[in-house]
């Protein structure tokens, strides 16, 4: 193993097919047209000395250091900013350029302390590379003069010194140690897109400043660390850079947090993780991260990690540590006691979206083959299995249909329902660059999300719909597009059913579907909702991307449906720049509904009814597989408080504090005799649990996640699992201590049997993923080097489907008790329930859940910025702090859920995506009074919660 | 669970289905509930179907045939 070194070419690629060819020092290199100088040296492998270029953004030329000769032109051109020219003759390296790089770079050192020895970057720096390339040998110039290094100047304080700005936990900036070559500047805003970074003055007296003269945690700062990634010199580091030093090893992996997935190296230094750093042929991200991937990685080494299996008899005894061996066959007895005594539906599993394929292979085939029922299910219940549903109706398939490369040549985009900045904050930074571009974009969401304005960009067009009423929204946007004739005919005739398109077209003409009859109830302006779908229809290549503002609706899967609708209807399919595109919250919904997780469905989203697909796992497994759909996680709730549901092993997941209705989540779990809970910490469930098999971090095993792009993405393990087994091994030893006869030995063997079971897998290999980095599925033999995009010729299903979607008002409803309405979503600092971002340094950006109102509902309420508020629904009430902000509408609040202390789930209902059960999360009516602190069941769940957690210690053996 | 929330979610899939043709609607709550509804849902549908299916959507109702029964116990 080595440090894997990225090569820098200097400039990034020019995306034209036409070539040039010119000869650079002696040397013929063909490279397409409107390539810098630099990056054709670079490829041909001559490495020109560079300062302020860099391939993450676009050449500046400030630095002077990478002058070359052309033949027949005059002076001495930098090479960043020079593009190539047919025929060109390039020197890099001439007595000349000699003598002008030394001065360059001497006064460059003559303004830098010389503490390379005890420098964090030593090893890694640039300026100290240049001074190497370019043979410096002696500075003539001392300190004595102008500088930014010393504290002092003589007996005077030196007024242009500026101390370290230590603010972000992550990273420092010394701007004695700057160079102002601006390549964090323009990473701020070409590649992250946030213009968080200026240079402040002109001149010698010009520095890096974040915001107005702010320091970096107070400015507009998101902490993605791309600054720092670009910064050739010390002055932007990494703290875990400068606690543990240089990495000597690296290894790619993929990110565990959200569905963007993320490629990092894995910098290593032995087992000890130095940082990570975004892969550049990381093909969802293209070398960027946000602060979640890149730095929020503490929590693997948090004191509150769980190393031990721990048991108990009953919930309020203290937890037990125990052996593996004890803790195995105690949870194989009760669980199989429990299948004896009440029958063998009577147990199941939840998978988990943030383990690995192989993981969530293996649990669900737990629960098929060794439990011998379909009481398997996941997460994505609660997220996207609307989309499954809506999709594989209208298309035949449940998935995305784009890569996100795809998004660079939209014209025109949807988002709904969706937060990108926030929740996909790498895809976020990609739409915006292509929006800064002249993309045009539409918002369809009840809050003012960032996207809607933010430096450089913003929407034609938001339309503030009313929480609910999605389905009308998006019918009327259709409708607008039929009846104006502005539909792409051609397309609809040879790609989908036509008589079901004729139906269709006359369900949405019907007057009562326009923008004008709507309005009333979607609080939508028509005159904007109508020039959205003109532009939509209109406006070249068209995506729409989606996320759980449009599924976690009682009419979520019939939303999803209408999205497919709009796409069809404009033509919007089956090629790049366009299509449907679900944004995956966690980092393995894709890959955990792929796997088989849904209890009426095994791998590759076949009905367990069907024999012939039974019949493949049958003969592999030697087991008879029950034909009949198992329950889904609120079935599972609901069969446990009627006591016909008993025991159940929960990889990964806290169903507590994530599901909805938290007091009949809780009679749930309390009614089971058996909860075994696998995870990292003990989290709110566990407070329920009889059982803890404490889990490995993504860090510490093999594996794959699949992202929202259908992106077959490798984990790989970096350090050795700290409780002792990775995931899969211990789901392996549960399924071996209750009689199975496993004998997997690496992740590939689970690979290999997915590969063989699923269609879409065939050819999916570890060796495959190792010699093309990645490969979105499906992948076989007609599609062997995978799908970017997906119904290129035609749909899956055969011809597209069109759906009607009539619009029907949730039966949770705003009345004179609970007059507001409640939405929920996340931030960018925090990751869901916060299990991990809560045990690292991004709770400073985040730490305490927040109740947005609008100033009038607040006013009318008597409630001031900062005041504890009570939030009663019917189901239940908390309390937490108002943020009073026009974000929001009149008669709608907001908040996020990462904290347990507010339970924002105590307050959600039981209602529900009518297709699938996916709950009504973005839907609740409230009441919001002010209030003096905790609510009465706050006070009683901490309390609970703590005697939940308490621990005896097993005595060290002798 | 109860009653109430087995007969809301009946009658949420017989609101999507009702768009479609009357017989094609049947067939698809129908469909529905063979497809997801694991036996236990079955079981206490067709109790309820067997007291006289208070609060079924007529559809739902309709559809009572071709809902497959339960053989085996849970
Ligand atoms: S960390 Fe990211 S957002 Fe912050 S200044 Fe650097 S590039 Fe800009
Ligand atoms: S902080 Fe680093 S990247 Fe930014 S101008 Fe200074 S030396 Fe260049
Ligand atoms: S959280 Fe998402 S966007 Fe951020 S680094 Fe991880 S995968 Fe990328
Ligand atoms: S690298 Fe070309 S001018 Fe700085």
């Amino acid at each position: 193993m080595r440090l894997i070194q990225e090569t820098d070419f200097g400039t990034p690629a020019s995306r034209t097919e036409k070539t040039v060819t010119l000869t650079v020092d002696g040397f013929e290199v063909t490279v397409p047209e409107g390539t810098s100088v630099m990056r054709a040296s670079m490829e041909a492998g001559i490495q020109i000395p560079k300062l302020c270029a860099t391939d993450m953004v676009d050449a500046f030329g400030s630095c002077r250091m990478c002058l070359v000769e052309i033949e027949g032109r005059r002076g001495t051109p930098s090479s960043c900013t020079t593009p190539v020219a047919d025929g060109m003759v390039v020197h890099t390296q001439t007595e000349q350029l000699k003598g002008l790089r030394r001065g360059v770079m001497e006064l460059y050192i003559s303004d830098h302390p010389l503490d390379c020895l005890t420098c964090a970057a030593n090893g890694d720096c640039e300026l100290q590379d240049m001074a190497g390339a370019v043979g410096l040998r002696d500075v003539r110039y001392g300190y004595e003069g102008d500088n930014h290094v010393q504290t002092r100047n003589g007996d005077q304080p030196n007024m242009r010194w500026m101390p370290k700005d230590e603010s972000n936990p992550y990273f420092t900036y010394d701007p004695s140690k700057c160079i102002v070559c601006s390549r964090c500047v323009r990473a701020c805003e070409e590649v992250q897109g946030t213009f968080a970074l200026t240079i402040e003055g002109r001149g010698f007296d010009s520095r890096v400043s974040p915001g107005m003269h702010e320091d970096f945690l107070s400015s507009e700062c998101v902490s993605c660390g791309a600054c720092v990634q670009a910064c050739p010199t010390a002055t932007l580091t990494e703290k875990s850079v400068i606690e543990i030093g240089q990495p000597e090893h690296s290894v790619v992996t993929t990110c565990a947090y959200c569905g963007v997935g993320c490629s990092f190296k894995a910098e290593m230094r032995g087992e000890e993780l130095v940082r990570m750093v975004p892969y550049k042929d990381g093909k969802a991200n293209r070398g960027h991260s946000c602060v979640k991937g890149r730095f929020a990685w503490g929590y693997a080494n948090h004191k509150d990690r769980i190393l031990n299996p721990m048991i108990r008899e009953t919930i309020d005894e203290p937890w037990r540590e125990v052996s593996w061996e004890e803790a195995l066959s105690f949870t194989a007895n009760k669980l199989k006691s429990l299948q004896k005594d009440y029958g063998k539906n009577s147990i199941g599993v939840i998978t988990s979206s943030r383990c690995t394929n192989e993981e969530t292979f293996l649990v669900q085939k737990l629960t098929r083959a060794v439990f011998g029922n379909n009481n398997t299910d996941t997460c994505a219940r609660v997220c996207h299995s609307p989309t499954g549903y809506g999709l594989g109706q209208a298309f035949g398939t449940s998935a995305g249909t784009q890569d996100f490369d795809s998004v660079e040549h939209t014209d025109v985009v949807i988002v709904v329902g969706a937060n990108p900045t926030d929740g996909h904050p790498v895809f976020g930074s990609r739409l915006k660059k292509r929006l800064r571009e002249g993309a045009k974009l539409i918002v369809i969401d009840p809050r003012r999300i960032d996207l809607v304005r933010t430096p450089h960009v913003a929407a034609s067009h938001h339309l503030p719909l009313k929480p609910g009423t999605n389905v009308a929204v998006m019918t009327a946007l259709s409708h607008v597009i039929v009846t104006e004739g502005l539909m792409d005919e051609a397309f609809i005739r040879e790609r989908c059913d036509w008589d079901e398109f004729q139906d269709y077209a006359e369900f949405v003409s019907d007057e009562k579907h326009s923008p004008e009859a709507t309005e009333a109830y979607t609080g939508v302006p028509a005159g904007e909702l109508r020039a959205a779908a003109r532009l939509f229809a209109t406006g070249g290549n068209g995506a729409i991307y989606y996320g759980l503002g449009v599924t976690e609706h009682s009419q979520g899967s019939t939303t999803v449906m209408a999205i497919a609708n709009l796409a069809m209807l404009t033509g919007n399919i089956g090629r790049p720049g366009v299509g449907v595109n679900p944004l995956r919250g966690q980092n393995n919904v894709q890959g955990s509904c792929d796997m088989g997780s849904f209890p009426h469905e095994l791998p590759g989203y076949r009905h367990v009814k069907l024999p012939e697909v039974r019949e493949i796992f049958e003969s592999l497994w030697g087991v008879e597989i029950d034909p009949e759909p198992g329950l889904r996680i609120p079935n599972m709730l609901d069969a446990a408080v009627d006591g016909t549901f008993k025991g159940i092993y929960i990889q990964g997941e806290d169903i507590l504090q994530s599901d909805p209705d938290t007091h009949h989540v809780a009679a749930g779990l309390a009614a089971m005799e058996c909860v075994i809970v696998h995870d990292l910490f003990l989290n709110e469930t566990a407070n329920y649990a009889h059982v803890f098999l404490p889990g490995s971090t993504f860090l510490e095993k093999d594996g794959t996640f699949t992202n929202a792009e259908r992106r077959i993405n490798r984990v790989r393990k970096v350090m050795s699992p700290k409780n002792g087994y990775a995931d899969w091994e211990v789901t392996q030893l549960l399924a071996n201590a209750m009689g199975a006869n496993w004998t997997y030995t690496h992740p590939s063997q689970v690979m290999e049997e997915i590969a063989a079971t699923t269609p879409s897998f065939a050819n999916v290999t570890y060796d495959l993923l190792e010699e093309k980095g990645s490969v979105q599925w499906p992948c076989n033999d007609a599609n062997p080097e995978g799908s970017p995009v997906m119904h290129v010729d035609g749909f899956v299903r055969g011809k597209g489907k069109f759906i009607v979607t009539e619009y029907v008002a949730t039966d949770e409803r705003t009345g004179p008790r609970f007059p507001l309405l409640l939405t929920t979503g996340r931030i960018l600092s925090q990751y869901n329930v916060g299990a991990q971002t809560r045990r690292t340094p991004n709770s400073v950006w985040h730490d305490e859940d927040r109740l947005e109102i609008h100033p009038h509902d607040a006013e009318q309420r008597g409630i001031r910025d900062g005041d504890y508020v009570r939030l009663a629904s019917r189901a239940g009430e908390t309390s937490l702090r108002a943020l009073i902000t026009d974000r929001v509408a009149p008669g709608v609040v907001y908040t996020t859920f990462h904290h347990p202390g507010t339970q924002a789930n105590v307050i959600t209902t039981d209602y529900s995506d009518w297709a699938t059960n996916c709950p009504e999360y973005k839907v609740t009516a409230v009441q919001v009074t002010p209030s003096n602190g905790p609510t009465e069941w706050q006070v009683e769940y901490e309390e609970q919660a703590k005697q939940a957690r308490r621990i005896v210690h097993a005595e060290p053996a002798e | 669970m109860s009653p109430d929330k087995l007969v809301r979610m009946a009658n949420q899939i017989a609101t999507f289905f009702r768009s479609k043709p009357h017989d094609e609607g049947v067939a698809g709550v129908a469909d529905h509930i063979n497809n997801f509804w694991e036996p236990r849902m079955r079981a206490q549908l067709f109790d309820l179907y067997a007291q006289g299916g208070e609060g079924l959507d007529a559809l739902v109702i309709e559809a009572r045939d071709k809902i497959r029964p339960v053989t085996q116990s849970a």
